[in-house]
């Protein structure tokens, strides 16, 4: 809210720079965003006494003007016509500086020493259009050799607040006022609300009836003998300072009135309110009305107007009617000043797409004994400005008047709760300037003001206190009381391991949106059946491609592939771990999950051993790799399912290349999902020490012809079966195929490490062990020994 | 004789100094104190002195053989170094080359600042919570003092699932879930995406992280609030950062604050990513509202408590100096691979 500087310091005494105060009033919770200095950028502009004026000898447009600028007379050409001798003006000298950092240096104009330039309201930055105004002619004994700013008051500003939801009481310039009265404890000054009542009675020129509790009170005033014009220029300019545009002498006393106390106000003109009656009352679902904006809106039953006989004649708090306002002929004018259910303001508005300076302070549900006071100081303003007879009496319906509010809080709870100690005495007096009544004793008896609803419970008070003694003044102390111990959960720490160790095998972290477009399930082939399909849904999402929440995360790592292949990036190794959303019966069950992803000079298998390395990391060694050739988002040939104790937690594998060419990538892709909880279950705790080998182990190769389409996992099977006694190890060292080795054979090569814990093995044993393991591979998988 | 035994002393010095390498120096050693080199040789013929003379000179001809020994050994130490000096001239190489590197990845720099600022708070005895991200709006309105058609949901345009589920639009919800699992003393951090239906651009995004705090206990105030905060100020900001406390208000929280912290770009001199103020807000806190602790199933006459949530993508864009929100959401490789 636009705050015009000296408008505040008509209501309290503040002799103090406009930043200083802006600074004060943030710090006792008035926050000020932005304080807007007039004349900030002027700088080198005085007052000057035009002495002389001569045409200009080589241009027919220019003037050369000798003007008295006190120490001394300097010459300035001017393309200006409306300057005379004798006229005082705003002389911008040399090396000064205007509004929009524009410099002044004297030079020479069609040859003419130029030494200076005479200002217009524009180039001083206090008006927007001087086309017709010329240069600003100040008023006749204007002292000269004066800085500007002091003659034109160019030393305020405007200061923009932001009032925070429950200061309903601050979207007027007086309760601002208010705060800055409590702040630097200066005393707050009344409101001028004289005027005197004409003998003739309200009631002979309208009537009010109030249908609907929506309206919670309804005052009017007649004004007569009204004459319709502009406003004096000191009251336009403060309703433009605070970014409301003049409209008419009457209109502009309501949005003043509004301004200054925060209690909107609407004017109607008599003439043409049907049958004299003012009714407020529910619209009719469907009722048209055409708002002053001249937009015709279709109402519904949970809006409140106000009407006559014939129809509606505003929107109640939030516009008036294109029929009803007022005119350059008005004579008659209605105000209207009144307390509306701030919700359902709001919810009209909304529904309107109607968000107003009035309706925006009626929602915060604005104080119902503040319309006598607005009410009185229209008519005052109508009365002082000499356009208007106020006419005898008032209306006000007024069914439930709302009475200050009391409480009791103890002054030593208030010390102990914000961690100060101040006396009871100096609590009442900062609550006093607030508006509230106290009486001191063992507890601060508080009558709280009809204008603060927001106090109601001793934390409010306490607040209060605490802000305008100071939060900074507030000492900064630890945390008394027993040591809390902080633990990180089992499901914490091992996603902390798991991401160190994609991190150390070269992956990097990404973070991506939790809500996909459905259509990224037919990108990634799911069937229509497809259990991952059954979503959350958003009701009112930004847009189809926001609109579900991600049951998997291979859509949302293969559009982070997509994005880095298209620029460029052609090796990439991310993953992410996140949420994915399953309806459930109340709540959606939200489990979390690991993507990878990679794309470059990588295969399968770089993608099993960054999973194993993580089962290993885990110490979850009852792992099971089995080929899926149903899951639709992978090659049939290399994609595998990832079973920890025999059940299934993921899979991994080559992204189909109709995946892949869906993403638009023309590179081989693999990607794994697996979900966490499983692994977390699985996780051993428990390590055990073995002792050492004490014996020497034996050390056999072994290297075998089999069928392409025999799994290395047969043959381990097969070793590990036969050899269990002595088998200490088996590891693969080579698969070949091609030369030497038959079409549709692979070569698999293997050291088989055998070794007893009770004693040294004999080359016997372990010749027979071995060629055990040799007949049963050649009766069980057709291997040939090479 | 003796003359025999100064000369061969004397050559024999004179070869052992000229030897370059081991080689010769084992020549050497042959020539002289082999079984046919000449000071044997002469000793054999030790028989022909007079008994007087034996033991002279055969203690002499020990003295000959004990320095031309010692002479060798020193040679061939010193022959063995330059040998190895010279060996190791010959195996400089490029150290300028680039060294054999595994790959290291990196995490996201939303989780990287994350992880530093749960350091901070784990040093100070902070738990992490957490809680759905599909909300009742119960958790993430009503239970924090918001109710239907209250002013603050226009503010936080909500993603809604059904009437009463909603996206969370806040971490807060947090908070009374922590309360009804967790008697006092609570000490916890809450850190967590939370959604709001703002259109993107370089400032919003739709989904944002905040870490929101929670603590309760007996006896527990605004100074304590102050005291906590301020600290994760200087760990994390840096020692020299000020803080301030400006009133401010949340309907969960009674009597409510922000927190600024001087610009830890400019130092307090005022800069482009303060706006020349000196300042940057960094958080929202306040002490919990009794209705809140209510909520949670605590009693406000016996326990009080703070609460206070920053938005975290806001930090590590001005940590890190990012002008576009989205940067983070979008996962270039170019851009994760800068921290
Ligand atoms: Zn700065």
């Amino acid at each position: 809210m636009k705050v015009p500087y000296n408008w505040l310091l008509e209501y309290v005494d503040i002799e103090k720079d406009i930043r200083e105060v802006a600074d004060a009033l943030t710090m006792s919770g008035s926050k000020v965003e932005e304080v807007i200095e007039y004349g900030k950028e002027i700088d080198k502009v005085v007052t000057g006494l035009i002495e002389k004026i001569e045409r200009h000898p080589n241009a027919d447009k220019l003037r050369v003007c000798q003007v008295n600028v006190g120490e001394e007379v300097i010459q300035i050409v001017t393309g200006a016509e409306n300057v005379q001798e004798g006229d005082t003006v705003p002389v911008a000298l040399h090396g000064s500086t205007l509004p929009g950092g524009v410099k002044i240096k004297k030079g020479k104009l069609r040859g003419v020493d130029s030494n200076g330039m005479l200002c217009s309201e524009a180039e001083l930055g206090i008006a927007d259009d001087d086309s017709v105004h010329g240069i600003m002619i100040l008023p006749k004994g204007t002292p000269i050799g004066v800085d500007i700013k002091e003659i034109l008051g160019l030393k305020g500003g405007i200061l923009d607040f932001e009032i925070t939801s429950n200061r309903a009481d601050c979207f007027g310039i007086y309760g601002i006022a208010r705060e800055a009265s409590a702040k630097f404890r200066v005393p707050l000054k009344g409101i001028e609300t004289s005027f005197k009542e004409k003998d003739e009675n309200i009631k002979d020129y309208i009537d009010v009836e109030v249908k609907d509790d929506l309206c919670r009170r309804y005052a009017a005033r007649v004004v007569k003998n009204v004459k319709i014009g502009q406003s004096p220029e000191w009251m336009q300019q403060r309703l433009m300072d605070a970014g409301v545009r003049p409209i008419n002498n009457i209109v502009d006393i309501t949005n003043y009135v509004m301004l200054e106390l925060g209690q909107p106000m609407h004017a109607f003109d008599h003439r043409f309110i049907n049958g004299k009656r003012i009714i407020v009352r529910r619209a009719e679902d469907g009722e048209k009305f055409t708002t002053l904006d001249g937009v015709e809106r279709t109402l519904d039953s949970s809006m409140l107007v106000i009407a006559d006989e014939k129809g509606a004649v505003a929107v109640a708090g939030v516009m008036g009617g294109l029929d009803s306002e007022i005119k350059d002929d008005t004579t008659t004018v209605v105000f209207e000043c009144a307390n509306f259910n701030g919700p359902n303001v709001r919810l009209t508005a909304k529904k309107l797409g109607l968000r107003t300076e009035s309706s925006s302070r009626f929602e915060k549900d604005l104080d119902p004994n503040l319309v006598d006071l607005a009410l009185d100081r229209a008519c005052h303003l109508v009365e002082a400005l000499e356009i208007g007879e106020v006419v005898g009496g008032k209306i006000d319906i007024y069914k439930n008047p709302v009475k200050p509010y009391t409480l009791e809080v103890d002054p030593n709870w208030i010390n102990d709760f914000i961690g100060i100690n101040i006396s009871k005495e100096a609590m009442a007096n900062m609550l006093g300037y607030l508006g509230m009544k106290v009486e001191v004793g063992d507890k601060l008896k508080i009558e709280v003001p009809t204008f603060r609803q927001d106090i109601r419970i001793k934390e409010d008070v306490a607040e209060e206190i605490a802000r305008l003694y100071g939060y900074d003044k507030i000492k900064a102390e630890k945390i008394k009381g027993e040591a809390v111990e902080a633990v990180l959960t089992r499901e914490q720490r091992l996603t902390n391991i798991i991401r160190n160790v994609l991190v150390n095998r070269g992956f990097f972290e990404i973070n991506t949106y939790s809500f996909i477009s459905p259509k990224a399930f037919d990108k990634i082939r799911l069937p229509e059946d497809s259990p991952l399909r059954n979503t959350v849904k958003i009701l009112n999402p930004l847009g189809e491609d926001f609109s579900i929440m991600r049951t998997t995360l291979i859509p949302s790592i293969m559009e982070t592939l997509k994005i880095n292949y298209a620029r460029d990036n052609k090796e990439v190794k991310i993953f992410e771990v996140a949420k994915t959303y399953h309806p459930a019966e109340n709540m959606p069950y939200e489990p979390v999950k690991l993507s990878i992803g990679m794309i470059g000079k990588v295969d399968f298998y770089d993608l099993k051993g960054v999973i194993e390395n993580i089962l290993y990391v885990l110490g979850i060694d009852k792992v099971d790799y089995e080929r899926d050739e149903k899951n639709p988002i992978f090659h049939p040939g290399r994609c595998a399912k990832l079973l920890v104790r025999r059940k299934s937690v993921g899979y991994f594998g080559e992204v189909h290349p109709e995946v892949a060419e869906n993403y638009e990538i023309e590179d081989r892709i693999y990607v794994a999902e697996i979900e966490l909880m499983p692994l977390f279950e699985a996780y051993k705790t428990e390590r055990k020490y073995k002792p050492l080998p004490k014996y020497p182990a034996v050390d056999r190769d072994i290297a075998i012809l089999v069928k392409d389409e025999v799994a290395v996992a047969e043959i381990e099977n097969i070793i590990w079966k036969i050899g269990k006694e002595i088998v200490e190890q088996v590891k693969l060292f080579d698969v070949y195929k091609g030369k030497q080795v038959p079409e549709g054979m692979k070569s698999v090569a293997y050291s088989i490490i055998y070794r007893r814990e009770d004693r040294t093995l004999t080359d016997e044993e372990v010749n027979k062990v071995h060629e055990s393991i040799i007949k049963s591979l050649s009766e069980k998988l057709g291997a040939q020994l090479r | 004789m003796r003359e025999q035994l100064e000369k061969i002393k004397l050559e024999a010095l004179e070869e052992i100094k000229e030897a370059t390498n081991s080689q010769r120096i084992d020549e050497i050693r042959v020539k002289y104190l082999g079984k046919k080199g000449s000071l044997t040789t002469i000793l054999r013929g030790m028989g022909s002195l007079s008994p007087e003379e034996r033991p002279i000179i055969g203690k002499f001809a020990n003295e000959v053989r004990e320095f031309i020994e010692e002479e060798i050994k020193k040679a061939l130490l010193n022959i063995k170094n330059k040998e190895r000096e010279l060996k190791i001239k010959g195996e400089y190489i490029d150290i300028t080359m680039p060294g054999k590197k595994v790959e290291i990845g990196g995490i996201h720099p939303l989780n990287k600042v994350l992880d530093e600022i749960k350091d901070i708070f784990f040093g100070m005895g902070f738990s992490i919570a957490e809680g759905p991200e599909v909300e009742l709006d119960y958790y993430n309105f009503e239970a924090l003092n918001v109710p239907k058609n209250h002013p603050a949901r226009d503010e936080q345009d909500t993603f809604y699932i059904s009437e009463n589920l909603v996206l969370r639009t806040q971490t807060s919800p947090i908070q009374v879930r922590t309360m009804e699992k967790t008697k006092p003393p609570i000490r916890i951090i809450a850190p967590g995406r939370v959604y709001r239906s703002d259109a993107v651009d370089a400032t919003h995004s739709p989904i944002f992280y905040q870490i929101e705090g929670l603590v309760v206990d007996k006896g527990i105030t605004m100074a304590n609030l102050k005291g906590t905060l301020e600290t994760f100020a200087k760990r994390f900001f840096g020692e020299k950062t000020r803080t301030k406390f400006r009133p401010h208000h949340f309907p969960f929280t009674e009597p409510s604050a922000e927190m600024d912290v001087s610009c830890f770009v400019c130092g307090g001199e005022g800069c482009r990513v303060c706006k020349g103020s000196g300042w940057i807000e960094i958080l929202g806190c306040g002490m919990v509202h009794p209705d809140v602790l209510r909520k949670g199933g605590i009693d406000p006459d016996e326990y009080s408590g703070f609460a206070f949530g920053m938005g975290l993508d806001r930090i590590v864009m001005i940590k890190y100096g990012i002008d576009d929100i989205r940067l983070l959401y979008e996962n270039d490789i170019r851009f994760l691979k800068q921290f």
